[in-house]
């Protein structure tokens, strides 16, 4: 089996901090890690590689520095990766970005299955996967919660979706999202670190995957962003003390003052 | 302080962390209170290759040594002293067949050792034989092709938990320790069952038991070297074991320590946090202090046994009395520093404590250590 997981480098939302007069985020100092959902895609894709042989690719499409993701995928047993990287993919947005990455599917060739995370914790998106598979024309499975069966032909999954489960079945090559509730992400191991290190990771670009500077990037991306706005912080509301009865009196003056306006 | 670790040492360290905050953070207390063996903890140890540092590349492992051993004994130390001691007990049972094993017997056992599929344990003291290793009772006779073990082991780290045991035995009771052999039982020998599992003060996710050996028959090639080498192995063992010793109380120290600092800046007493006050400050400083010195001279002695030197002996009982007496200490420093909350169950230094203590006890007593340690230095004066 051929198992491609799909990756992304974010910042640590723990660590982040939004800049208040610009509206965008302060990346300085805040590292970088794999975006948290895309560790159980991969763990997910390493469990079924396990199971019916096979490799696993990870690719990540993003700047130089993101190989740092592939290369930790790598020491989680990974076969190999392939980073996307060229300046005429920067600005994509999910459009762009999935066009590119099923290119890069597409040049992979004979893929069984793409695994992407549920979404990114930077762009909240949740597009990147299902637009990868509208851009293959292939069958897609989203918020899957439990594997249940997958075989060279078909994969049968449960999505946990709020009215409750669906189970879902499709065929080959398909393109599948999943939520943590599928595994535990393994933790790196000793030898999947020494490989790492030493692992080639090939750059593919614009030229590479025969894509051109219009269907790529900022131009390839029909999205554009207007304006980005922190909503206002809250204030820290008001604190009265005193006994039960006075604060109970007191908060109903309040409530039906404001609410009540008699 | 950086020790200027290699890439190799900076993985291992990364993985235990990793392994402590995802896996035996979230579950130490319960491991603790339940004295229950950490099987999926060990499970994920295995997958991440830990198993393999102290065994050779040629026999399925990473090679790595007594230094790698000790950083990762030390990092998961940091989070459980019961999980790290049951990881460092396989090396320690390993160690007899590493250091005097025969070419079939590494090819046999060491490859399903390093992958984690099997755990192993070491098995020497008895109710009567404990800093007296040479008062071992457990008899070995030699019946054609085979060895008929009978005798009780007793505090066994791992007993009941392992698949592999490296036993101790005599062989030739009128020579003492001179008549002990080393041997490698298999779970599942008919004769060999596991007695009483022991409740014990700390370390409480690690399994302490007795093995039980009745009229237990084991083939006469799991024999260790020779017939009367069994006291040299255990010896010879314990000497390379004593570092993971060391590490293992480092890792102590440095977990109450980290707690201790962060109580300290968060605790406010007198409208001011409790790190401000200068009696608290010296005390931090000389934890930290005491555990920079223990972890020096712990790789010290894990180096000096990589480098291949034959004249480790002292320097590795003087890693491990230096390091357990910081971590008995420094944990008992540590609960002092979080005061009442130090003594409940809610925090975990109080924890640390009890885990700490066995430090000074285990793989040689600091007694005997300082013994130890006192012979050689009288043996080296006397050479001058």
């Amino acid at each position: 089996m051929k198992f491609v997981v799909a990756v992304k480098q974010v910042p640590d939302t723990a660590e982040v901090r939004i800049d208040p007069e610009r509206g965008t985020l302060i990346r300085d100092g805040v590292p970088s890690i794999m975006n948290p959902f895309d560790a159980y895609a991969l763990e997910e894709a390493l469990k079924w590689r396990d199971e019916l042989g096979g490799i696993v690719t990870v690719i990540t499409m993003g700047p130089p520095q993101a190989e740092a993701v592939l290369r930790e995928a790598i020491s989680m047993g990974a076969d190999d990766a392939i980073l996307v990287s060229d300046r005429a993919f920067a600005g994509a947005d999910t459009w762009a970005t999935s066009h590119t990455l099923a290119a890069a599917v597409t040049q992979l060739g004979d893929v069984d299955a793409v695994f992407f995370g549920k979404q990114a914790i930077d762009g909240d998106t949740a597009q990147t996967g299902p637009s990868v598979a509208a851009s293959l024309d292939w069958p897609q499975i989203t918020f899957i919660g439990k594997v249940r069966e997958l075989n060279e032909k078909q994969i049968t999954a449960e999505r946990y979706v709020e009215t409750g489960t669906q189970v879902v079945q499709a065929d080959l090559p398909v393109v599948v999202t999943i939520l943590k509730d599928a595994n535990v992400p393994r933790v790196p191991s000793l030898r999947g670190k020494m490989k790492s290190r030493k692992a080639q990771i090939p750059v593919w670009g614009l030229v590479d995957l025969g894509l051109t500077e219009e269907e790529t990037g900022l131009n390839g991306s029909p999205t554009k962003v207007v304006v980005t706005a922190t909503p206002e912080a809250r204030t820290g509301g008001q604190i009265h003390e005193g006994s039960t009865e006075e604060l109970v009196s007191k908060l109903a003056d309040l409530l039906l003052g404001e609410e009540g306006g008699e | 302080m950086d020790y200027m670790l290699n890439e190799d040492l900076l993985a291992i360290k990364e993985i235990c962390t990793e392994i402590g905050d995802k896996h035996i953070l979230p579950i130490r207390a319960e491991l603790d209170e339940e004295n229950k063996f950490p099987r999926e903890i060990m499970n994920v140890i295995a997958q991440s290759d830990l198993f393999t540092i102290y065994i050779p590349e040629a026999y399925g492992g990473t090679g790595m040594g007594s230094m790698a051993l000790a950083v990762a004994t030390e990092e998961l130390s940091r989070y459980c002293g019961g999980v790290a001691v049951s990881y460092a007990a396989n090396a320690l049972g390993a160690m007899p067949i590493l250091l005097m094993g025969s070419e079939e017997q590494k090819k046999k056992y060491l490859p399903m050792l390093a992958s984690g599929e099997k755990l192993c344990a070491f098995a020497l003291t008895e109710s009567e034989a404990g800093s007296d290793a040479g008062g071992v009772k457990t008899r070995a006779i030699k019946d054609g092709d085979h060895y008929i073990l009978n005798g009780t082991k007793q505090w066994i780290t791992n007993g009941g938990e392992a698949q592999i045991y490296t036993v101790i035995a005599l062989t030739d009771p009128e020579r003492g320790a001179r008549g002990a052999s080393a041997f490698i039982v298999e779970e599942g020998t008919p004769g060999f069952s596991y007695g009483k599992k022991e409740d014990k003060m700390g370390i409480r996710a690690s399994a302490t038991r007795e093995l039980v050996f009745e009229d237990c028959r084991i083939p006469a090639e799991n024999l260790i070297s020779r017939e009367g080498f069994g006291f040299m192995v255990a010896m010879k063992t314990l000497d390379n074991s004593r570092p993971g010793v060391a590490a293992q109380a480092v890792g102590i120290a440095q977990g109450a320590l980290d707690e201790a600092l962060k109580y300290a800046e968060q605790r406010k007493q007198f409208g001011v946090k409790i790190n401000s006050f200068q009696g608290l400050q010296f005390m931090l400083a000389d934890m930290g202090t005491q555990i920079e010195a223990a972890r020096a001279l712990t790789y010290a002695a894990a180096g000096l046994i990589d480098s291949g030197s034959k004249n480790f002996n002292k320097v590795s009982a003087m890693a491990k009395v230096f390091a357990s007496d910081v971590a008995m200490k420094v944990t008992v420093d540590a609960v002092q520093i979080l005061g009442g909350y130090g003594y409940m169950k809610e925090y975990p230094v109080e924890k640390m404590m009890r885990d700490a203590k066995i430090t000074q006890i285990y793989e040689g007593t600091n007694q005997i250590q300082r013994s130890v340690i006192a012979k050689a230095m009288i043996k080296e004066a006397k050479r001058k």
